[in-house]
């Protein structure tokens, strides 16, 4: 690893995904040195996981390729993949942080012409497709993925298999011996931008998310629609491959909930009211979404996607927060009970795939930051404590792509505030 | 200025060198794209590669760098030289990976490669390195256009990074719709009730500071300029003015308030006990924690209804179609505040939108102080010395009714954004295109067009442009302050419905951009998508026949139009996407680096076979930001692409000039294909109107094509997304077995 170069006017963000990749952008835009701290092998973050954005039913690789080309621009701006905060010490204007960089095993020869995944025969789950496929050992991320370098999966060291991937480099770009490296950077302030995981749904025990193949998680729904993704870009069942063009969505599942995460998770209406359109435009007629809510929370603005969603015939909403599902052993369908608490029907519907809108669950870290950092009891940063250190983004509150950007971006201005005033200091 | 040397390299890795013939390709830089000096290398990307060509610009006066080796995208770290030209011949990812390894494709594959090296070699002959106008300028003032709380937000937060802020409000005092309230929505998540709003304090930092000049009874009357330097001329209500210069802007009028007797049905207007939610924060702030008293009679206030989405989220005619955000959570504090005075409230929704952590928890907080939620839709409300509140009972699914000694009306908020400079053009062009509904919409719009707040004085109209609803424009997803005037940045409910939370936040970030805006302005760089570009457009006066396109097609409303009538380009505000090139009927305008010649001279650079060798040439310009990374990731992918394309990169289709087209046909290519983003309402166009105006001119080619004898087929114009990595190869491929069925172009020499 070549030497970072920081100073306590350097700002550090910390998360490569949608926030961090703005916080950094805006902040090295108006001149300032900046660090940013990305833990997977590239950034990128949730969104590139994402088929489209809503309400534009847009893709997110179109705005992450003008972010990326920012990054190759500018000269302030310094990215770290692979690496991971682990301690943050002292005061605003003057932070030690301490960064665990863990071995890539490919140096800056590689030129990503894939010879090494073709020389390795050993498979691994893949991250970017929430497992739902497998890739080799030595990969690149994704299409996308920037760095356009690839990485040797530390679970193939040792391996035969890693001894092919270098023997397959001709540029020498393949070193396995690197090892982990821990160094300690000083920076003037940081915008923890970490984004969020999806709620574990295997813990919404009635769901049975762990026992029946055909309910899945809408992160994973999304990966379905990628036409290099896990189904070629096919809407279809696990258990057996077939097209499900009876699906149904169920709201909430984890968030605004005693028993799971207590909040809303903002994103997950729109994002079930995305999906059905997804099913539609494979489908087309035969296409049947059911949304199973309590509230439909297509907030301001955009809330003419839900009245186009609405006005689809083939699109049900069933105002009910559903009890359980049970599997028809016959045909691997489900069947969901609850009541409808609009007149208060009882329901048992069979659909062909059940969709989860699971929770967004936030990732700021315990132990990570110095004394006086608030966190709520949600686990987000609460920013408006004095310090330096400043939540963007998931990590400061559940919020959908643009109030991201907008979180992140006025975080980059606070940011800015505390390394002016170190300069005004220093003069 | 140096003379030109142009050095080409060739790069051997990655399978080029085992696909093709790269000394070929050296004599191809040398002979034809009279290259200098020309290397082949094993790996022109790793430190000896890169040293060897930085020893050449060193030592050699190279100053003119063709790297034949992977796509522009790739590698971008090692290949990036200061002080010369550089341009990439895409033979990794735009030829070995895109054609088969075959001995029968090894013809066709080092022709295209060929053609590359020969296509970058005639570019970069006529690309020059970007310099500085010299109309930089340094001014690290900021106007902040509205006085409420989103404007002294991007005031405090500005003058705190220590910039210096003129804060600029229209009426006598400070704070907005904020000061009239008596408590907010907390920001902060956790379960508690409403909060002091604290806008005192804000004012009194803003008043404090010095480094924020608060000009109050101020309208502008002319906003001209460009970023880094602005000049705004304010009238004083006293009938004085002033003068100020300023780097950047940002616009945090806010909103108006909804007019409640619009909503006759539920009472609005025909009783003063039915009130809007502003009107009954003015009854609470009177009642000050006591009791509430109601405005017909004084009599306290025992029960209160509040009726949400009232004239919102409705198509009725007068309504407004969208949610306005705050309006549930906005309620649910008004409620709390009557339960403490001693009223009854009940809130009447259809969905309860209070979203994310601290709308949830205040939900949930408004739930434990005994507030009635009332899943219902609210049909009228009969006024009288009782109200009463007739509504469906969602949940049981009945026609009921509920009293109410006062009816509280959530209504939405109206932007006041200015009127939409583009008004008039888009209901001439509604109108064109039947419309109706459109029509009807623009026309009430032009009917109750407002005032112009900022009277820019720029050629394309007074304010910023709108989206829809009234709304200002931006890429309203990825780049929310994008606003299509650079260096001005709305923030608050002018660009969507907000709360007060999300205007604070909304208003450091358009403070950070303006900041932004000042510091590139002072350095030639541009703003977004293109940051940092230090190109910009020129024209050659001679040449120029005023016919205005360039300054009506401008998707910034860059350029104005001197006393002459000739364009006048404001550096700052353009964003380099060269619409004002594609427009140009005479091909006058160009940038240093990217022009007429660049493009025109990479087209005229391929190798046109003859008919009888029934090879055919296809060209296509893809635009860069979408249309060539899918085209990237087509290679990486190794879809096959017909070895007859030639692909060309475009900063935005709206660059793209007919004549390149035209010179193709003229010169024997059999078809064409251009690339772009999507247009129209959900557009993904990174310039707005770039890609749309490319469409509009090319419905015009087929004159041309007609003129030539030539089939309109061989002309086609495509939307497409970064994602269409398997329908652009079949997009180039179809167009190939078009031209097999058609017959190849006449034009051959």
């Amino acid at each position: 690893m070549s030497e970072v170069v920081a100073t306590n006017q350097t700002i550090m963000v910390v998360g490569g995904g949608i926030s961090g990749l703005t916080a950094a952008l805006e902040a090295a835009e108006c001149g300032k040195q900046v660090i940013l701290v990305e833990k997977a092998p590239s950034v990128g973050g949730r969104v590139s996981q994402l088929y489209k954005y809503f309400p534009k039913l847009c893709f997110p690789t179109c705005g992450l390729e003008i972010q990326y080309r920012r990054l190759k621009a500018n000269k302030n701006l310094r990215v770290m993949t692979l690496a991971e905060v682990t301690a943050i010490e002292g005061e605003a204007g003057a932070y030690t942080v301490t960064v665990q960089q863990h071995p890539r095993y490919v140096n800056e020869n590689c030129t990503a012409c894939g010879e090494c995944e073709k020389a390795v025969e050993s498979e691994f789950a893949d991250e970017f497709n929430y497992g739902m496929k497998p890739r080799k050992g030595a990969y690149l991320a994704s299409n996308m993925a920037y760095p356009q370098r690839y990485v040797i999966d530390p679970r193939m060291i040792g391996s035969d298999d890693a001894e092919k991937a270098k023997a397959a480099c001709k540029y020498d770009a393949i070193d396995l011996d690197m090892q982990p490296q821990q160094q300690q950077l000083t920076v003037g302030s940081v915008i923890w931008a970490t984004g969020w995981k999806p709620y574990d749904a295997a813990k919404i025990q009635p769901y049975g998310y762990d026992r029946h193949a055909n309910v899945v998680t809408n992160v994973e729904f999304e990966r379905m629609l990628d036409p290099f993704g896990p189904t070629g870009g096919q809407i279809q069942r696990p258990s057996d491959g077939q097209p499900a063009k009876n699906i149904a969505f169920i709201q909430c599942a984890g968030s605004r909930d005693h028993n799971h995460l207590k909040h809303c998770s903002r994103i997950c209406c729109m994002a079930s009211l995305k999906q059905t359109t997804y099913v539609r435009e494979q489908f087309g007629d035969d296409a049947q979404s059911t949304i199973y809510y309590i509230d439909i929370r297509a907030i301001d603005r955009i809330d003419d996607f839900y009245q186009k969603v609405q006005a689809d015939p083939n699109v049900t909403f069933v105002k009910s927060k559903v009890a359980n599902i049970m599997e028809n052993q016959a045909n691997g369908n489900l069947v969901l009970h609850g009541v409808n608490t609009e007149g208060y029907h009882r329901y048992a519907n069979e659909h062909d795939l059940v969709v989860l809108a699971t929770g967004m669950e936030s990732t700021v870290p315990a132990g990570v930051f110095p004394e006086g950092t608030a966190i709520d009891e949600h686990n987000f940063l609460d920013n408006s404590s004095a310090s330096g250190i400043f939540g963007a983004g998931c990590s400061a509150e559940a919020l959908d792509v643009n109030r991201a950007a907008q979180s992140a971006t006025a975080a980059a201005l606070r940011a800015i505030q505390v390394v002016n005033r170190v300069a005004g200091t220093e003069g | 200025m140096a003379e030109n040397k142009i050095g080409a390299y060739v790069c051997q890795g990655c399978g080029i060198g085992d696909r093709l013939d790269t000394a070929q390709l050296a004599n191809v830089a040398k002979r034809d794209g009279k290259a200098a000096l020309v290397h082949e290398h094993p790996f022109l990307c790793n430190a000896e590669g890169v040293a060897l060509i930085q020893n050449d610009i060193d030592n050699e006066g190279v100053n003119k760098v063709v790297i034949a080796a992977c796509s522009r995208r790739a590698k971008t770290d090692a290949f990036s030289f200061e002080g010369v030209s550089i341009t990439r011949a895409n033979l990794r990812e735009g030829v070995i990976w895109v054609r088969p390894d075959s001995d029968e494709a090894r013809e066709t594959t080092q022709e295209m490669a060929d053609d590359y090296v020969r296509m970058a070699c005639a570019e970069i002959k006529y690309m020059k390195q970007p310099e500085l106008s010299g109309e930089q300028g340094l001014n690290r003032r900021i106007a902040v256009v509205g006085g409420g709380v989103s404007g002294l937000t991007a005031a405090v937060e500005a003058a705190r990074a220590g910039y210096q802020v003129d804060l600029i409000e229209k009426s006598g005092q400070l704070g907005g719709v904020v000061a009239q309230l008596y408590k907010r929505v907390p920001a902060k998540n956790g379960l508690q009730g409403p909060v002091d709003t604290d806008i005192e304090a804000l004012i009194r930092e803003a008043d404090g500071s010095s480094q924020i000049t608060i000009h109050l009874n101020t309208t502008i009357t002319q906003t001209d300029g460009a970023p880094g330097r602005f000049t705004i001329e304010m009238a004083r209500e006293s009938g004085t003015s002033e003068t100020i210069e300023v780097g950047a802007l940002v616009q945090a009028t806010g909103f108006n308030r909804y007019d409640i007797s619009k909503l006759p049905e539920l009472g609005g207007g025909k009783s003063s006990d039915v009130v809007d939610q502003l009107g009954y924060e003015a009854l609470l702030k009177a009642a000050d924690g006591g009791a509430i008293k109601r405005p017909s009679d004084g009599r306290e206030v025992k029960s209160v209804v509040f009726v949400q989405c009232a004239g919102q989220r409705s198509s009725e005619p007068g309504h407004l179609p969208y949610c306005s955000g705050h309006c549930c959570a906005t309620s649910i504090k008004q409620a709390m505040i009557s339960k403490q005075s001693g009223a009854d409230a009940t809130v009447m929704f259809t969905d309860l939108r209070t979203p994310g952590a601290s709308g949830e928890d205040f939900y949930r907080a408004g739930q434990e102080a005994g507030v009635t939620f009332t899943k219902g839709k609210c049909s009228t409300v009969d006024t009288g010395s009782d109200l009463t509140v007739n509504f469906k009972d969602l949940i049981l699914d009945e026609e009921t009714s509920a009293q109410a000694d006062l009816v509280v009306l959530a209504t939405g908020m109206v932007p006041n954004s200015g009127p939409d400079p583009y008004l008039q053009s888009n209901l001439e062009q509604a109108q064109k295109d039947n419309n109706e509904e459109r029509v009807a919409e623009l026309e009430a719009q032009v009917a109750n067009a407002p005032v112009s707040i900022l009277n820019l004085s720029y050629r394309q109209g007074s304010d910023l442009p709108h989206l829809r609803h009234g709304f200002t424009d931006s890429h309203f997803i990825c780049f929310p302050y994008e606003t299509r005037r650079t260096g001005i940045y709305a923030a608050g409910p002018l660009r969507r419905p907000m709360d007060i939370a999300q205007a604070q936040e909304d208003a450091t970030g358009a403070a950070l951009k303006a900041i932004q805006a000042c510091e590139n302005a002072a350095i030639g760089r541009a703003a977004h998508p293109r940051s940092g570009d230090l190109s910009f457009p020129s024209f050659r006066m001679e040449g120029c026949t005023q016919c205005k396109r360039c300054t009506v097609e401008c998707p910034f409303g860059a350029i104005n139009e001197d006393e002459k009538g000739y364009p006048k380009y404001n550096e700052s505000r353009c964003r380099r996407c060269g619409t004002c090139m594609g427009a140009c009927p005479v091909r006058v305008i160009s940038f240093e680096n990217y022009s007429v010649e660049t493009i025109g001279q990479q087209v005229k650079a391929v190798d046109m076979p003859d008919e009888f060798d029934e090879k055919p040439r296809l060209l296509v310009l893809a635009c860069e930001n979408d249309a060539y990374p899918a085209l990237d990731m087509a290679g990486m992918n190794r879809a096959e692409i017909s070895p007859w394309a030639r692909i060309i990169p475009v900063r935005c289709l709206g660059s793209v000039n007919t004549i390149w087209i035209t010179d193709a046909l003229n010169s024997g290519y059999d078809g064409v294909i251009l690339l772009g983003c999507q247009k129209g309402d959900n557009y993904q166009c990174h310039f707005v109107k770039g890609s749309e105006m490319a469409h509009y001119r090319m419905s015009k080619i087929d004159d041309t094509l007609s003129q030539l004898n030539l089939e309109k087929e061989r002309v086609q114009t495509y939307e497409v997304s970064i994602t269409d990595v398997q329908r652009i190869p079949q997009i180039i491929n179809d167009m190939d077995k078009l031209i097999g069925e058609i017959g190849q172009s006449p034009f051959k020499f």
